[in-house]
């Protein structure tokens, strides 16, 4: 009778610890008036946060030229070690793509990880840093996006074994890892130093390959752009703290530099998947370089 | 005493070789070559970004550095030197040989066509560099693999 007792009081409290969890991670919305508060779309703004944040690089198909880097129809794959994700349509397509997504659908997923169907979405979607972005910025990247060509491209879904292809689980990994606030402490922030901040860890989403991860897939701040292996094959995801024998002998005019052309101090290229980013480092503001480049000279060595 | 007087003179000897030996490896080689493109395009943008003094030998020589090495490279990448060394050397180079010889080849010609006018002034130099530092990328993109 005990025994019976103690299993069954076990068994309640497991099933009301687990809806409990479920409760507490169940995917979140963000108020509506978050939305309606913003001001009408700069699209200038919004299109330097398209290129801040790298849309294309994941979005546009796969290989295409660059002139049609602006069609984001979905379909690159991202190989990783929890499975395969493929890229999804974001061209204003009405079924295909994100047409119908209000700016509130848009901006959840941004901020919050969570779908137009109320879904956790996947990390491969890097969420945990545009969750950092101003809502302003959102607004202004979503009325850019509309202003791109549509694509009627249905890209495949994801290819990922049990446990990873259960999307309940995400609640935990936002549990744990998705957080708004500054990465690092900076010492002395000029205005400069504010900027790049915003730039490489909300839309730059720099820390999302700089930064190592552990084994639950989330980023370890404490080596907060300290590189590690390269996830998507040989080689490693260099260092770009300013450590001492490292990346701290490239000046902020090196790194400002390397940006705006794609070489560095000793004129090798960009390599890897750095090409497509520098690409869109390239078509920012020299202002907006700068300011990367003071905040990668103001952070913690590692 | 004489035993371990040998034996540290056998390993010196080995390693000395072993370092001669990686030196002449073509691995080795083309990393140098390419060193040398880089040095010399860092002597072209110190001009261009008005770092240094406009100096016409210095173009000439630089430009010159790299032609020798665009028209030696392709011939750098004899069968069995895919790996080692730390190489970033792509398995297209293999695969699409004559394609990878295309690309070295426009590399050369785009230096000799900069050659046979070079800039005659500051404000020529970073036009002339850019030219040039498009088919650096164009061919790292396709047959060089960072690491």
């Amino acid at each position: 009778m005990t025994f019976k007792r103690i299993v069954s009081g076990l068994v309640i409290a497991g099933v009301v610890g687990g809806g409990a969890f479920l409760w507490l991670t169940q995917p979140q919305r963000l108020p509506a008036d978050v939305w309606t508060a913003v001001n009408a779309p700069d699209l200038a703004n919004g299109e330097r946060m398209y290129h801040a944040g790298g849309c294309a690089s994941c979005h546009a198909a796969p290989g295409a030229p660059d002139d049609q880097k602006n069609v984001l129809a979905g379909g690159l794959a991202l190989k990783s070690d929890f499975g395969t994700f493929h890229a999804p349509n974001i061209s204003p397509d009405e079924t295909a793509g994100i047409g119908q997504w209000t700016l509130a659908e848009f901006g959840d997923a941004m901020k919050q990880g969570t779908g137009r169907d109320g879904e956790h979405l996947y990390p491969s979607f890097p969420y945990a840093s545009y969750a950092h972005m101003t809502v302003q910025d959102i607004a202004d990247l979503y009325g850019y996006l509309k202003t791109l060509p549509a694509s009627a491209n249905v890209a495949p879904g994801h290819d990922l074994p049990f446990p990873f292809n259960v999307r309940l689980v995400l609640g935990g990994w936002k549990w744990l890892y998705l957080d708004d606030g500054p990465r690092v402490e900076l010492a002395s922030a000029d205005d400069s130093v504010k900027r790049g901040q915003y730039l490489v860890e909300g839309p730059g989403h720099c820390g999302e390959c700089h930064t190592p991860r552990d084994i639950l897939g989330g980023l370890k701040t404490d080596q907060w752009l300290a590189g590690g292996p390269n996830p998507e094959g040989e080689g490693r995801v260099p260092d770009i703290t300013p450590r001492e024998g490292g990346f701290g002998s490239w000046s902020a005019g090196d790194i400002a530099s390397y940006l705006e052309t794609g070489f560095t101090p000793d004129f090798d290229s960009v390599g890897g998947s750095m090409v497509a980013v520098q690409k869109n480092m390239a078509a920012l503001s020299k202002e907006d370089r700068d300011a990367i480049a003071a905040y990668l000279k103001a952070i913690p060595a590692r | 005493m004489k035993f371990r007087t040998l034996a540290a003179a056998a390993m010196i000897a080995a390693f000395g070789a072993g370092v001669v030996v990686a030196a002449d490896e073509p691995q080795v080689v083309r990393q140098e070559m390419m060193k040398k493109v880089g040095g010399a395009m860092g002597a072209l943008a110190g001009i261009a970004k008005g770092e240094k003094p406009f100096d016409a030998d210095v173009v000439k020589a630089s430009l010159t550095t790299m032609d020798e090495v665009a028209k030696a490279f392709p011939d750098q990448f004899p069968p069995g030197s895919e790996t080692g060394a730390e190489t970033e050397a792509g398995p297209k180079i293999w695969e699409d040989a004559a394609g990878f010889k295309a690309e070295s080849d426009k590399f050369a010609a785009s230096i000799e066509a900069v050659l046979a006018s070079p800039p005659a002034d500051q404000a020529a130099v970073g036009p002339a560099l850019g030219s040039l530092g498009a088919s650096c990328k164009s061919c790292h993109e396709v047959y060089r693999v960072k690491k």
